[in-house]
């Protein structure tokens, strides 16, 4: 399984900055169990931070592994579009990927 | 005495340092606030806000932020090193700095829930406190609302932006696109929240001629010239305004009389054209304009004066054989340093471009006299209001400059009549001489009046002239012909003429 490194960009511990904790930090305990390496950083300390990242948005996450770079904008409270933009599917609708194939499977052999 | 407190309220005004802008501007933007340039695709915006932080830098030395929405920073710095500004190297000591705001590449934004534009807040202040910028350039929000697809919350932020500098107490210019050139004053409606202060680019097709002009459309609490003002982008000097109805009519008059560089002509204007007129000399092609400018240019060089001569319809070479015909040595004045040609093709500028370059030919030389032969020649790269903008700028700088000025005009038909250039110039023109063809028992004979000659007594004879080897000569005036202006001249037979003569001395005898 891969590993993901995520970069988030807050400014000020703002309640729109304490939202995005939040639910970044709910998304690593659930989908990213293990396998996340999170930073977090506050852009009114380390301005230059914000400028080398090219950031204007925040919070901003950035998924820097696996490739390829997303920029994932906003307090993350929409969880399908942060699932979205990371490139992973949520378990149960895994779970219901898995059985469309095997409902699909035995099919498509009998065509055959 | 003025009041110490409404003084201190006055909105103080930061120069733009862009030639001719302050001088509409009344001294320039108001300081310490946001003003919003708007324009639509091409009509410069981008250069505007980049020589607002280049001018600070060469001309006041106050640095300057420039934050790119649209193009990367590595974009404009090659972008505007065509205009010739170094800004790698004022970024190297700290009097420029970028912030690139622009897409990343391969970028592609998710929004996942609320957010604010709090990042860029903090990369501002930062780079202007670092620095010490007086002045910051953004440039362009249209860019943020199409990055971002929710207007509300940029709107929001670009309020909030605009507050926090106006708390940095800088000076900031914020460029925004249009759809169209006549309508709405920004495509995202920005102006809502930089209501106080908004500059109108544009780039209008006129009778198949682009014409740039800036309008200033208001600025709170202060005053500006009001309406469209042409300008041009140069290399160097970047933006350059023509303030042309801004011009005040305070020139100085002098009584001083020079000469025409003939002397009967100098008789028929009363002793000669004044220091600081402009003369404008009219007619049909052939018909000895160039050599009335050629005589002026003579003359001026007798008299031990600077001329400059700005050729729009023959080549140096050229002028040069037309002159030597005439007896006229223009590579001897022009090795004594007493003259300089500069020939030009009138197609080879708009004339903004052209009438920056008369100024600076003159700034340089520092003429005496100044001849443009002709402006007829410059009159079919413009439409009829940009010339007459051009003539009244061209009219009022030389007079500014307390020179003279002949410019030749040339007429559509060959038998009297009036041309375009004419109606639109006159009554811009100290003096005005009329060379006409006149015929005569089948043979075509040249006439010179003087029309109009401001300020002084003239002779209102129609001489008859010839040109030989050595010029220009002038003789006696058409008595027994009428209707030369008219174009139909006829004889009137000498028993006519003075039986005219004697009904007169009855009359008033």
């Amino acid at each position: 399984m891969s590993k993901y490194h995520l970069k988030l960009y807050v400014t000020g511990r703002t309640p729109q900055s304490n939202r995005a904790v939040k639910n970044l930090r709910a998304l690593c305990a659930t989908e990213l169990k293990d396998r996340a390496e999170v930073d977090i950083i506050d852009v009114a300390e380390d301005p230059f931070a914000a400028e080398s990242a090219h950031i204007i948005a925040t919070p901003t996450l950035i998924k820097t592994l696996p490739p390829p770079l997303r920029r994932i904008v906003g307090d993350l409270s929409n969880v399908n579009r942060v699932l979205l933009g990371l490139d992973i599917l949520p378990e149960d609708l895994l779970k219901h990927a898995e059985s469309a194939a095997n409902l699909t499977g035995p099919t498509g052999g009998a065509m055959s | 005495m003025s009041d110490p407190f409404i003084e201190y309220d006055k909105i103080q005004k930061t120069s733009t340092g862009i030639q001719g802008l302050d001088g509409i501007a009344l001294g320039g933007l108001p300081s310490g606030r946001t003003t919003l340039v708007a324009g639509t695709a091409g009509t410069g915006k981008t250069v505007f806000a980049a020589q607002f932080l280049a001018e600070g830098v060469r001309q006041f030395q106050e640095p300057g932020v420039f934050v790119t929405f649209e193009e990367s920073a590595a974009d404009i710095r090659r972008n505007v090193a065509s205009l010739g500004w170094g800004i790698a190297t004022w970024e190297a000591s700290d009097q420029w700095c970028f912030i690139d705001a622009s897409p990343q590449p391969g970028e592609e934004i998710l929004i996942t829930g609320s957010f604010d534009l709090g990042a860029l807040l903090v990369r501002i202040e930062a780079s202007v406190k670092r620095i010490g910028a007086k002045r910051v350039a953004i440039d362009s929000l249209g860019a943020v609302f199409a990055r971002f697809d929710s207007d509300l919350i940029i709107r929001n932020e670009l309020f909030r932006l605009s507050t926090a500098l106006k708390r940095l107490g800088v000076t900031t210019v914020m460029t925004a696109e249009r759809t169209s050139e006549y309508g709405a004053i920004s495509r995202d409606s920005v102006e809502e929240f930089v209501t106080d202060n908004v500059i109108v680019l544009r780039n209008v097709l006129e009778e198949e001629k682009r014409r740039r002009t800036v309008e200033i459309l208001k600025f709170r609490g202060t005053m500006h010239g009001k309406g469209e003002f042409p300008f041009t982008m140069m290399p160097e000097t970047g933006i350059v305004v023509l303030p042309l109805t801004e011009i005040e009519l305070d020139q100085r008059s002098s009584y001083k009389r020079i000469t025409s560089g003939i002397a009967e002509l100098d008789t028929m204007c009363g002793g000669g054209f004044f220091r600081d007129s402009v003369i404008l000399v009219s007619g049909a092609t052939g018909c000895g304009k160039t050599l009335t400018s050629t005589e002026f240019i003579a003359g001026g060089v007798a008299a031990g004066e600077r001329c400059l001569l700005m050729a729009f319809e023959e080549s140096r070479d050229q002028l040069s054989r037309n002159a030597s015909g005439w007896g006229k040595d223009f590579d001897q004045f022009e090795q004594d340093g007493k003259l300089r040609v500069v020939a030009r093709y009138p197609e080879s500028g708009g004339l903004e471009d052209h009438l920056i370059r008369i100024k600076s030919e003159i700034m340089e030389f520092r003429p005496n006299r100044v001849a443009v032969d002709s402006l007829s020649a410059l009159e079919r790269v413009s439409t009829i209001k940009g010339f007459r903008e051009f003539v009244i700028g061209l009219t009022s700088f030389i007079k500014a400059q307390e020179i003279a000025g002949l410019f030749t005009a040339t007429t559509s038909s060959l038998l009297g009549g009036d041309s375009v250039t004419e109606t639109h110039i006159s009554t811009i023109t100290d003096s005005i001489i009329l060379l006409r063809y006149v015929e005569m028992f089948g043979e075509m004979q040249r006439g010179i009046t003087v029309l109009k000659m401001r300020g002084s007594a003239h002779d209102k004879d129609i001489r008859a002239f010839n040109i030989d080897s050595c010029g220009m000569h002038i003789g006696p005036a058409f008595r027994n012909v009428t209707g030369i202006l008219a174009g139909q001249p006829r004889h009137v037979p000498t028993a006519e003429i003075e039986r005219l003569d004697q009904l007169f001395q009855q009359g008033t005898g």
